[in-house]
């Protein structure tokens, strides 16, 4: 059973994984269902301009938005030189830089699923609860958002998913650090660059479709506990 | 209840200007398309008129000129949408507390179990909406919107997605409402038959204008709000007052003004307050008093007038009895009986209907 024994590498980069997709949905949750508020209930100029650069990394090749990251982001970039003659903060070479391109690129996809579940969302419930009583940050805390969650869910797991494989931006972004920034597919690719790495390979290869269905099965599990909770 | 609203949608000029009672069930009458759910959303502050003033209670919602604009959720409004709309993730127990815990003690003057009683949704409070039926889920709409101890209710045909079985479990619940909580209710329906049971003040609406508007009663005497109703509709509402529970007889002596009527016995106490109504087709006229006959109420009146249409076999007539009494007779007994206006004559009234909800003056 040598076969399982998974190298210090490998742990190494199935935690960072976990880890950094981890931080990169719970941080791009809220920014995510803001954007699926506004691009589902509000109308002003430019809309169709914000609408696009939420979808922009869905349709970029990753490796842009990754360079559009070091450039903007990067310890002499435009934003992450402010970033850190201000507050100290490197994105650049680090875990936090993984987040960062993680989140980036999987946070069209929680959108996308978010503002669906937000449209289905019948407007005159939340009509009813401001007849109630309740004001409109309420009626979205206790009315929309509930409404909301079996697509939240499946945001969540879309975006954990495209968080777990996400290369190109992160490669490219923050490097191929051991430890920092080297995650599964990253690890991966290291391991089929080098002799006797097939066997690490296959390993990692076989672990991520294990995730990849764990994630699936969470996803249909918790969908089908809310469908069985509306009904009573 | 002061209402002038001017709104523009689209093509559709909203233009309605009417007042409501301070207590008791206004209701607003029309065809669909008429204006009438528009206005409704305005009062509770869904939408807004583009000019205009809404007051109930004494309270400003909304002054176009004064720019006041109260939110909904500031109005204090109750509001009973058609589909029920209760919220689908929570238990009707937690749908009807939504808006009581959001009312502050001191000014509920109702508490939960009080109208969970009323209601009848005791053994519902564990469920959730979506195993309710369409009766049960608007009687928890009713309920949730009372727990918010408004100032006033609006219904908007909160009967229309009901079946007949389920009309008549939720109709009893209404009545009672504003008989037990002296509530002001603007009542949306074209549905005639609930609104006769229902309505203290009448307010016709036809093409986003008020056509017609005052006491049911008052109303309901003139020949063109008659014109407005569907032939089986037409008829009179009148109020009276039990002068006796039951006679040798066993019959109900209602009074009103100099005449009395009597009626199949019911459940109520003497000097209570009883409305009937007394449908067109079942009143006769006849110009002696007649020596043997069935009828139970036969009452003289006068002759007052004559609604003539060109076309049909059947006249409506209007007869005098200090009260408008409206009944039906053909074209040839209103030749053959030469009744002019003015001419005295006996009223048959073969049967009369007892509102349901006036039937229960204490509750």
């Amino acid at each position: 059973m040598d076969f399982w024994r998974l190298t210090d590498l490998e742990i190494e980069a199935l935690r960072l994984s976990l880890w950094v997709s981890g931080w990169a949905v719970a941080a791009s949750l809220p920014p995510g269902i803001l954007a699926a508020w506004v691009l589902a209930r509000l109308r002003f100029p430019g809309k169709g301009i914000l609408d696009g650069l939420v979808h922009l990394p869905l349709v970029l090749p990753p490796v842009v938005t990754g360079y559009l990251l070091l450039v903007l982001l990067g310890r002499n970039g435009l934003i992450g030189a402010a970033l850190y003659a201000h507050l100290g903060i490197v994105l650049a070479f680090n875990w936090k830089g993984a987040v960062l391109a993680a989140a980036v690129m999987s946070f069209p996809l929680l959108v996308r699923a978010v503002r669906l579940s937000l449209e289905s969302v019948d407007q005159g419930l939340e009509a009813a609860a401001r007849t109630l009583g309740a004001g409109p940050l309420r009626v979205f805390f206790t009315v929309t958002l509930p409404l909301m969650v079996p697509g939240i869910i499946t945001g969540l797991i879309l975006a954990y998913a495209r968080s777990l494989g996400e290369f190109g931006a992160t490669i490219t972004f923050v490097s191929n650090i051991g430890g920092q920034t080297q995650t599964l597919p990253l690890a991966l690719y290291t391991l089929t660059q080098v002799p006797d790495g097939e066997m690490g390979a296959l390993r990692l290869c076989i672990l991520s479709v294990v995730i990849a269905m764990a994630a699936l099965v969470c996803a249909e599990v918790l969908a089908r506990r809310f469908a069985a909770h509306m009904k009573g | 209840m002061q209402i002038e609203i001017i709104r523009r949608q689209g093509n559709f000029l909203l233009e309605a200007v009417f007042r409501g009672a301070a207590s008791g069930v206004t209701a607003l009458f029309g065809p669909s398309g008429a204006g009438k759910t528009s206005i409704v959303n305005m009062v509770a502050g869904l939408t807004r008129p583009d000019r205009g003033r809404i007051i109930v209670n004494g309270l400003c919602l909304f002054d176009s000129d004064r720019c006041v604009d109260l939110p909904p959720e500031r109005r204090r409004i109750g509001y009973v949408f058609q589909d029920g709309r209760l919220l689908p993730h929570l238990s009707v127990r937690a749908n009807l507390a939504y808006g009581m815990r959001l009312t502050p003690a001191p000014r509920r003057f109702v508490t939960f179990d009080a109208v969970v009683d009323l209601l009848g949704i005791g053994h519902l409070l564990a469920r959730r909406p979506a195993t309710l039926s369409g009766g049960e889920k608007q009687r928890v709409a009713i309920g949730r919107a009372l727990l918010t101890s408004p100032a006033m209710l609006l219904m908007d045909e909160p009967l229309a997605s009901l079946d007949a079985a389920r009309k008549a479990e939720v109709l009893p619940f209404i009545m009672r409402l504003s008989r037990r909580f002296a509530l002001p209710i603007l009542y949306v329906s074209h549905a005639m038959d609930e609104i006769l049971n229902l309505a203290d003040r009448l307010v016709i609406l036809e093409d986003g204008r008020v056509a017609a508007s005052g006491g049911l009663e008052q109303l309901l005497a003139q020949p063109q709000v008659q014109h407005r109703l569907a032939e089986g509709e037409r008829g009179s509402v009148i109020a009276t007052v039990v002068e006796s529970v039951a006679d040798a007889a066993g019959l109900t002596r209602l009074r009103f003004g100099d005449h009395v009527i009597k009626v199949p016995r019911i459940a109520a106490p003497r000097g209570a307050s009883i409305r009937v109504r007394i449908a067109a087709r079942h009143v006769a006229v006849a110009l002696k008093l007649p020596e043997a006959s069935s009828f139970q109420n036969i009452l003289p009146a006068r002759v007052d007038t004559v609604l003539d249409r060109d076309d049909a076999s059947l006249v409506d007539i209007r007869l005098d009895l200090g009260r408008p009494l409206w009944a039906r007779i053909t074209r040839r007994s209103l030749v053959e009986l030469n009744l002019a206006p003015g001419r005295p004559v006996f009223a048959l009234i073969k049967s009369v209907a007892v509102s349901l909800g006036a039937s229960d003056p204490s509750g």
